[in-house]
């Protein structure tokens, strides 16, 4: 169970502006982090309180392929990512790295400071502010098998080994 | 149930005889690509694994591209991560400084990738390599990462989305305008999760330089790749160049689409996107007095020989506006060496331009090119987000070779036929 606060974001946030291009001449995570989405909201690591939440509307994390995105976000102690829906490359970085995020058809309903009791198991994301449920989209199956080994490079290992 | 070219590439290399939408596979992949930003996150990966070594040298390409020449002491840091893996694993694709290339120039050019081929590369534009009739796609680096030690990838299988392009092109029409105005109307999610099939009379015509352009920009409608049918010109093109065999796959008549939209090239005039998405796309008559302080013509979009032709022929004999800052950047040292046999350097410098060595540098807001506040760049490179190009209090507007070079005379964003 995730409880936080949320930081509302638009449409097609992307990862110029979660972590902008010109901190990635490194990719050590804590560094990345101090960064992150400091180009939607340049105050964001000074205001967000660590366990909290971003909610976003369609297409979050288009753009790059940079996994210093999620990284970033992870490293921030984000505790989960809400949108309608995400970009490809994004959300299949988050599976392999292990950043939680949820597809929630309802996300334009939540705002900004809302707070959130997120059920990943059962699927269900409860806004205790507007006394609200949202159904979340389905974790496909085999999404579900990479975090239940902890990750992709986890998942080969034991394939390897098997 | 026939099959789409794409889903005919993901069958081959996952050893099946048919896939549909929606399906996961496991697959073969010819080759992986990285370059200098990702491929650090991608070697730390595998060495915390405990592999020892790579599914196969030839098949692993690490392009230091991004921030080379190095810009800082941190990027010679990271771009030395890939020299020593390179070295260590005896990489047949390494490509320093004086090889180089933007990667989606350079691999197309040096035949690495052919048609047929099965392609990850973690970076986002690697979906250009459809335009020979290739599925490639990008992930990120720890995708690259499990991929460097099975030479394998899982994929959902794509929907696809057919897009014709009927009719014929006017005057200073690109592949870059067609893929603009297609991101203008469908949006920059408009092809989420989907393969975009790039079909019609246009695309039977078009060179493989504007191809690339198209399929290089497909991810910015959020398509999982763009591909062209192989053809004539495709065979042309690759003939000479590939390393390995390819093969030529081709949709089925029967194969099924989740949509069909056709377009109407004679009513399509050259496109500008203007801030802060690719979306944002009007004709460029509609563009009016948007001064400028600075043009780049490069990138992995449009960085080409015919591009930089393209914009000689309107540079030629005229001068760069006072206080504009224009910088040419042919996107391979191939390109570099044809353009400057061609004459094409003088051109460019006499009129008041900088020719850069290859880089993606201020594509990305890396180096060689950084925009301050409040500032304007007209570029044709593939994203103008909020500073992509540097201040995140500056402006990008996205075109072809030919309005970026009419708008270096003048100093706003201007139509060559107005010069």
């Amino acid at each position: 169970m995730i409880k936080g606060t949320t930081w509302k974001f638009g449409d097609d946030i992307n990862t110029d502006e979660i972590i902008p291009a010109r901190y990635l001449n490194t990719s050590a995570p804590e560094e990345l982090a101090k960064h992150c989405m400091e180009d939607a909201d340049p105050d964001f690591m000074k205001n967000m309180k660590s366990g909290d939440i971003i909610a976003a509307g369609k297409n979050f994390g288009c753009g790059s392929s940079r996994e210093h995105a999620p990284i970033a976000i992870k490293t921030a102690n984000i505790s989960c990512v809400i949108a309608k829906t995400f970009a490809r490359i994004f959300y299949r970085n988050c599976f392999n790295m292990g950043l939680v995020i949820l597809e929630c058809k309802d996300a334009d309903k939540i705002d900004n400071k809302d707070e959130l009791e997120v059920d990943t198991e059962n699927g269900i994301i409860k806004n205790l502010t507007k006394g609200e449920e949202y159904p979340v989209s389905p974790i496909p199956a085999f999404m579900q098998e990479l975090i239940d080994d902890g990750g992709l490079m986890k998942h080969v290992s034991k394939k390897i080994n098997a | 149930m026939g099959m789409t070219i794409t889903e005919k590439i993901f069958a081959a290399h996952a050893g099946r005889d048919g896939v549909t939408p929606g399906e996961l596979i496991n697959a073969k992949l010819d080759i992986v690509l990285a370059n200098d930003i990702t491929a650090p996150i991608a070697i730390k990966e595998f060495r915390k694994s405990g592999a020892k070594k790579v599914f196969n040298k030839d098949k692993i390409v690490f392009v230091p591209d991004h921030f080379a020449p190095n810009k800082d002491i941190d990027s010679a840091e990271q771009c030395k991560l890939l020299r020593d893996f390179a070295r260590e694993h005896d990489l047949t694709n390494y490509f320093e400084v004086g090889k180089m290339g933007v990667e989606h120039a350079l691999l197309p050019e040096q035949g690495i990738v052919v048609p047929g081929d099965l392609i990850i590369g973690a970076d986002s534009h690697t979906c250009t390599y459809g335009a020979l009739g290739a599925f490639s796609t990008g992930v990120g680096s720890t995708d690259v990462a499990a991929a460097m030690i099975t030479g394998e990838a899982w994929f959902k299988i794509p929907q696809t989305i057919k897009f014709i392009y009927s009719g014929s092109l006017n005057k200073w029409v690109s592949g870059k305008d067609l893929i603009l105005y297609t991101i203008g109307d469908i949006g920059v999610d408009g092809a989420l999760y989907s393969s975009m099939e790039l079909t019609g009379e246009v695309i039977d015509s078009l060179p493989m330089s504007g191809r690339l352009t198209m399929a290089n920009m497909a991810i910015e409608a959020g398509a999982k790749n763009g591909i062209i049918q192989p053809d004539e010109i495709t065979k042309k093109y690759v003939e000479t160049r590939a390393k390995r065999e390819f093969k030529f796959y081709e949709s089925d008549p029967d194969a099924s689409y989740s949509k069909v939209i056709e377009y109407d090239c004679t009513k399509i005039e050259p496109q500008v996107a203007c801030p802060h998405l690719p979306e944002n796309t009007k004709p460029v008559s509609e563009v009016s007095d948007i001064t400028i302080d600075q043009v780049i013509i490069g990138s992995c979009t449009n960085g080409r020989l015919d591009d930089l032709r393209v914009a000689a022929e309107i540079m030629k004999g005229k001068t760069v506006a006072k206080y504009l800052r224009v910088i040419v950047i042919p996107a391979t040292q191939q390109i570099y060496k044809d353009a400057m046999a061609e004459g094409l350097f003088d051109i460019f410098i006499d009129a008041g331009a900088a020719v850069s060595t290859p880089t993606c540098g201020p594509c990305l807001g890396g180096h060689m090119g950084i925009l301050a506040k409040g500032e304007r760049a007209l570029a044709t490179t593939n994203r103008n987000f909020v500073g992509r190009m540097g201040s995140p209090e500056s402006e990008v507007y996205l075109a072809n070779p030919a309005i970026a070079a009419a708008s270096a005379i003048t100093g706003k964003i201007t139509s060559p036929d107005a010069l």
